[in-house]
């Protein structure tokens, strides 16, 4: 190795125009290398997330996901999942933002009369050992099978059917916040009947089909 | 999301201190008097807003996708690109405050290198674009931010000019009661959660 | 110095987190549970040696003056070479170290060590020290993540030791990382002396 490089100018220019150069190079070719499979692995993500929730299917939802306006917020996706051509269910993502730390997103599975399949916490920021359990099979199984026309989504001090978890009353109530978003949005989707006979994703304008297919 | 709202998140239920565990650094290393714990969130917040609105700008015009040729998103540059503002940010404010206000320089002087490698500087920019805020927003959470800071480095510095007075055992002095008080800090942060 | 001494200085008598009190801000951040401190720990290695390994190779042709913005585009290169593997392959580990990741470029330890031996010393020096100080980094957030995730719910690496209903939680919440941190330094403190 030949002795240390002296601070002029041009020797500073060079040296971190070099180091640069080979930096932003080894970069973009580690991003092309990693890029499908990051994008692989949000889907696989979200595809976990989905069979989660809804019985047992053969179609892609991701490939005809479609969002359902909201009043009063963001729209929520719903991904409808088939067996062949019959639609088995349909996981909606829906959120709340009445957790006790804000957000709280979560995937619920419907049957297509909206009995609930099963439901599951994708994103949250509560207290861990108090606002958790909503992650609990105590919590989460009380609401299987059951339809939100019949079963009251509010928990018993509100007046509904929920047991509540000790001591976490505001994160169960977000969590049916979020539940009764996920059931209305799908119960009051323009062209409901259509949806449920169509194998094709609908193009109406308050429906936002989404065309790509696959890895996006 | 209102002003308030973020203000109110940022300096009491997500202290960037006590909460987000960032620039724990400086909280630890100037916090053994009031004066030098001001001088450091100064500081803090002077870089702070500055390079949140600079790599804000660096974000939406050059990195996001589409940004600058369509098609090409660039945001897996955002680390590098990031900290190498930063740090020549850093650099260019300690030229000019020398230059414009050597008083100002006299302050905040000794505290600017440090500033580099204080990870709540790239924490707040990084997060601001994550959280996809506005510029104004962005900006708004910045001063929250430090603010944040500064009010638990103070805090902290107060506690341990007291705690040189106590009697405090052998093994624990120093660094390790310093912990022990900022857990028992943070604790008391925590009745903040909640709030909004 | 031999080579063995350069790799094991950084288990106890340099410990990076306990005795030289580096990297903070992650060793608080990320160690809720024992997994965490260790995929933590790993990315920070990882960083270290690459960066320790590259910065001895260069050190002679980047002049003094900018020697420092030179060192923090290589570690930068490494950390998102990092983020983007982790993002690829360990998509949960990534969800839960979250912005941690990035923020190893501005660990102290990584820089600390690029400028006070890396700069100074020959290559194989120079990776025994990165990866001496890198397992001490990932042993001492291990640690803390497991005291944590004992006392804070009754598991260890998600093994369950005791019924976690009966766990602390303040020991998985932030003042806990604080407390438990100062009292393991106390205890390293200890060992060191004796």
């Amino acid at each position: 190795m030949g002795s240390k490089k002296e601070s002029t100018f041009i020797n500073m220019v060079i040296a971190l125009f070099i180091v640069t150069g080979i930096a932003s190079t080894t970069l973009g070719f580690v991003y092309e290398f990693t890029k499908e499979p990051i994008a692989l692995a949000k889907l696989n993500k979200k595809l976990d997330a989905i069979k989660a929730v809804v019985p047992t299917f053969d179609n892609n939802p991701d490939s005809v996901k479609f969002e359902i306006p909201v009043e009063g917020g963001d729209p929520v996706m719903a991904y409808p999942a088939k067996l062949g051509d019959k639609l088995v269910g349909t996981a909606i993502e829906s959120y709340t933002m009445k957790g006790f730390s804000g957000l709280i997103k979560i995937m619920v599975g419907l049957k297509p009369d909206g009995t609930i399949n099963n439901i599951s916490v994708l994103e949250h920021k509560e207290t861990p050992g108090l606002g958790t359990h909503m992650k609990d099979d105590w919590f989460s199984g009380q609401f299987i099978d059951k339809n939100p026309a019949s079963f009251k989504v509010k928990v018993k001090k509100d007046g509904g059917d929920v047991d509540a978890i000790t001591a976490a009353t505001i994160s169960s109530r977000a969590y049916c916040d979020a539940l009764t978003r996920a059931y209305n949005a799908f119960m009051n989707q323009p062209k409901k009947e259509e949806m449920l006979l169509d194998t094709t994703p609908a193009t109406d304008s308050t429906i936002v089909a989404s065309t790509e297919g696959g890895v996006k | 999301m209102t002003y308030f709202i973020i203000i109110i998140t940022a300096i009491f239920v997500n202290n960037i201190v006590l909460n987000q565990f960032l620039g724990i650094c400086p909280f630890l290393g100037v916090s053994k008097k009031i004066s030098t714990a001001a001088g450091m969130s100064g500081a803090v917040m002077f870089v702070m807003v500055i390079a949140t609105i600079v790599t804000y700008l660096i974000q939406t015009s050059v990195l996001a996708k589409d940004a600058i040729i369509e098609g090409v998103d660039l945001s897996f540059m955002q680390t590098i690109t990031f900290i190498l503002v930063i740090a020549s940010l850093v650099q260019l404010v300690e030229i000019i405050l020398k230059k414009v206000s050597p008083a100002l320089y006299q302050a905040l002087g000794v505290f600017l290198p440090l500033i580099t490698t204080n990870c709540a500087i790239l924490g707040v920019a990084i997060m601001t674009i994550q959280k996809d805020f506005s510029l104004m927003e962005g900006v708004v959470f910045a001063i929250a931010s430090s603010i944040g800071f500064g009010l638990a480095l103070v805090l902290f510095a107060g506690l341990r000019e007291h705690m040189d007075l106590m009697h405090i055992p052998k093994g624990m002095k120093g660094i390790p009661i310093a912990l022990v008080v900022a857990g028992i800090l943070a604790m008391a942060f925590m009745g903040f959660s909640g709030l909004v | 110095m031999s080579q063995l001494k350069n790799f094991t200085k950084g288990l106890l008598k340099e410990n990076p987190v306990f005795v030289l009190l580096l990297g903070m801000c992650p060793t608080l951040g990320v160690t809720t549970t024992a997994v965490n401190g260790l995929g933590m720990g790993l990315a920070t290695t990882f960083v270290l040696v690459m960066s320790n390994m590259v910065v001895s190779i260069v050190k002679n042709g980047i002049p003094d003056k900018v020697r420092i913005p030179a060192f923090i585009v290589i570690i930068a290169s490494f950390v998102t070479v990092v983020e983007l593997t982790m993002q690829a392959y360990l998509p949960s580990l990534f969800d839960s170290l979250g912005l941690f990741i990035p923020l190893i470029v501005v660990n102290c330890v990584v820089l600390g060590r690029a400028e006070a031996f890396a700069s100074k010393n020959k290559i194989g020096a120079s990776i025994m020290d990165g990866l001496g100080m890198g397992i001490g980094f990932t042993l001492a957030l291990t640690v803390l993540g497991a005291v944590r995730e004992l006392l804070g719910a009754g598991e260890i690496f998600g093994l369950s030791i005791f019924d976690g209903s009966y766990g602390m939680l303040v020991f998985i919440l932030p003042p806990g990382a604080f407390i438990v941190l100062g009292y393991l330094i106390l205890i390293v403190n200890r060992l060191n002396k004796a």
